[in-house]
């Protein structure tokens, strides 16, 4: 099983979240993060005095499929939907899951999937 | 047919009038909340609740009576309603002196400011220029002064009593560095500041409209009428002033200072809004929104923090307003002017350093760092303003 990470622009998540429904990926979560990589913050102005915005709003969905090959599915879905060719448009990791439990059931692995 | 008709009209102006000035206690509240950070947002509420409660009942059970000398002192209007009227105004004073050191004041202490300013300060003022006069026949006699509903009655005596508060308690924690570059905290919440800021501005209308004092005769309507068309204009073109400048200054808008600009105007014309023709406000309204974006940054580069701008809008405004009267108005001398505002500062900053020195120094009027920090919601509410929104880092 594994989970991936992406860490995407916002105004993207409505066009990924689709990406992933049609590649047949069933939930996911997000949150709200803040980060910079290359794409340096910008300057904004209040009152007179300059001040520079470094972390910049982001987000990131987290899904965990059953296999390498939903993995590599749902992985080309979000590098699709999440482009712009800009700078800042984020990453993908991937890494190994041990365990998965469905908390109404109680089913494990596989079949919480 | 009414009888007395005249005390009637007048007394449901001065009623009417001092309605709205009272939209300027939720003006300032809205302003202020906006201008701090969502961490400090329900203490400077609570401080302008306490203000508008506790600086207007030290003005009627003391201050009002001090200043104009009894109930009694004028026949024209009933009683109740002159001193309504007259205590609309004392909260503001205060609020001027609060909303420039936010996010740094213990509430406690600021209410025995408040007190002090209702009670004592504030009708000392009142006394020497609207009210019974105990300096009457002696060289200070500042009776003279033109000053119809404040700029330095109430405006510049918030803004002296300001200046020393600021530089008794300091800036906020953070807001300079080493190097003096400006650490920028900005507004949480930008439409509390623009409803606050228009809110204000109608309450002006009441302000200097029902300064004049009466609406019952021809002369006297018109007097309204123009010096609320004044009030307007003069707010108009520092809008537009704030506007402009801040533009070419720095290719930006930047709508605080378009409101303070406003602001500046609405205080530029308030000691003289009933005697000039109708375009000069467009004058000393845009020369006040031009000083408001000047001095902000200046006071910032002098590290005297101020949140919301209220030292340029108040206290510089209300000086060149006091001075603008002299420059425009034949009858009247800028040596008058420039006397009535040095003893109003003479007096009101002293007292007002020695009293917050004091009161600082007995129950710690500045919060601590530590407290600035965590937020005075936390430290001295235990609630938070905004509880389902996350922290911002």
């Amino acid at each position: 099983m594994k989970k991936i990470e992406a860490i995407i622009k916002p105004f993207k998540l409505e066009d990924v979240k689709e990406a992933l429904v049609e590649a047949g990926i069933e939930g996911m979560t997000i949150s709200e993060v803040k980060g910079y990589g290359r794409q340096q913050g910008h300057s904004e102005l209040y009152r007179g005095a300059e001040y520079v915005i470094e972390f910049i709003p982001k987000v990131k969905i987290e899904i965990v499929v059953s296999s390498q090959e939903f993995a590599d599915v749902a992985i080309n879905a979000i590098k699709e939907a999440a482009m712009t060719g800009k700078i800042g448009d984020g990453k993908i990791f991937v890494s190994d899951i041990e365990s998965v439990v469905r908390i109404r059931t109680g089913e494990e692995d596989q079949e919480a999937l | 047919m009414l009888d007395n008709p005249s005390y009637i009209i007048d007394t449901f102006f001065a009623i009417f009038a001092m309605v709205l000035i009272i939209f300027m206690v939720p003006g300032f509240a809205m302003l202020e909340a906006g201008l701090v950070r969502t961490k400090n947002v329900t203490s400077v509420l609570t401080v302008n609740v306490m203000i508008y409660a506790v600086a207007s009942l030290s003005f009627m059970l003391i201050g009002y009576e001090y200043a104009f000398g009894s109930w009694d002192h004028q026949e024209g209007i009933s009683k109740y309603a002159f001193f309504m009227f007259q205590m609309a105004f004392v909260g503001k004073v205060v609020n001027i002196m609060s909303g420039g050191v936010s996010e740094r004041s213990r509430i406690l202490p600021l209410a025995l400011f408040t007190i002090a300013v209702g009670a004592f300060i504030y009708p000392t003022i009142v006394n020497i220029t609207w009210g019974a006069n105990f300096l009457a026949g002696t060289q200070f006699d500042i009776s003279g002064m033109a000053d119809l509903a404040g700029s330095t009655v109430i405006h510049s005596t918030g803004g002296w009593a300001l200046l020393a508060a600021i530089l008794i308690m300091g800036s906020r924690k953070g807001r300079y560095k080493k190097s003096g570059a400006v650490q920028v905290i900005p507004a949480s919440n930008i439409p509390l500041v623009t409803l606050g800021a228009f809110l204000l501005w109608i309450g002006w209308f009441g302000f200097n409209g029902g300064s004049v004092g009466a609406i019952s005769s021809k002369e006297n309507a018109d007097a309204v009428a123009l010096t609320i068309m004044n009030t307007n204009t003069a707010g108009l073109a520092g809008a537009i002033v704030g506007w402009l400048l801040t533009y070419f200054t720095y290719r930006k808008f930047d709508i605080t200072m378009i409101l303070n600009g406003a602001l500046g105007g609405l205080v530029a014309v308030t000691a003289g809004p009933d005697q000039y023709d109708i375009y000069t406000p467009i004058l000393i309204g845009a020369i006040g929104g031009a000083l408001v974006v000047f001095f902000v940054p200046l006071f910032d580069k002098l590290k005297m923090d101020d949140p919301v701008g209220a030292l340029s809008v108040h206290l510089v405004n209300g000086i060149w307003g006091t001075l603008a009267v002299g420059i425009f108005v034949d009858d009247v001398s800028i040596l008058t002017q420039l006397k009535g505002i040095a003893v109003v500062g003479a007096i009101v900053f002293p007292i007002s350093f020695v009293i917050i020195y004091i009161i600082n120094k007995l129950f710690t009027l500045r919060a601590g760092d530590e407290e600035q920090q965590e937020g005075i919601d936390y430290t001295e509410c235990g609630m938070e303003a905004y509880p389902e929104f996350k922290r911002s880092i």
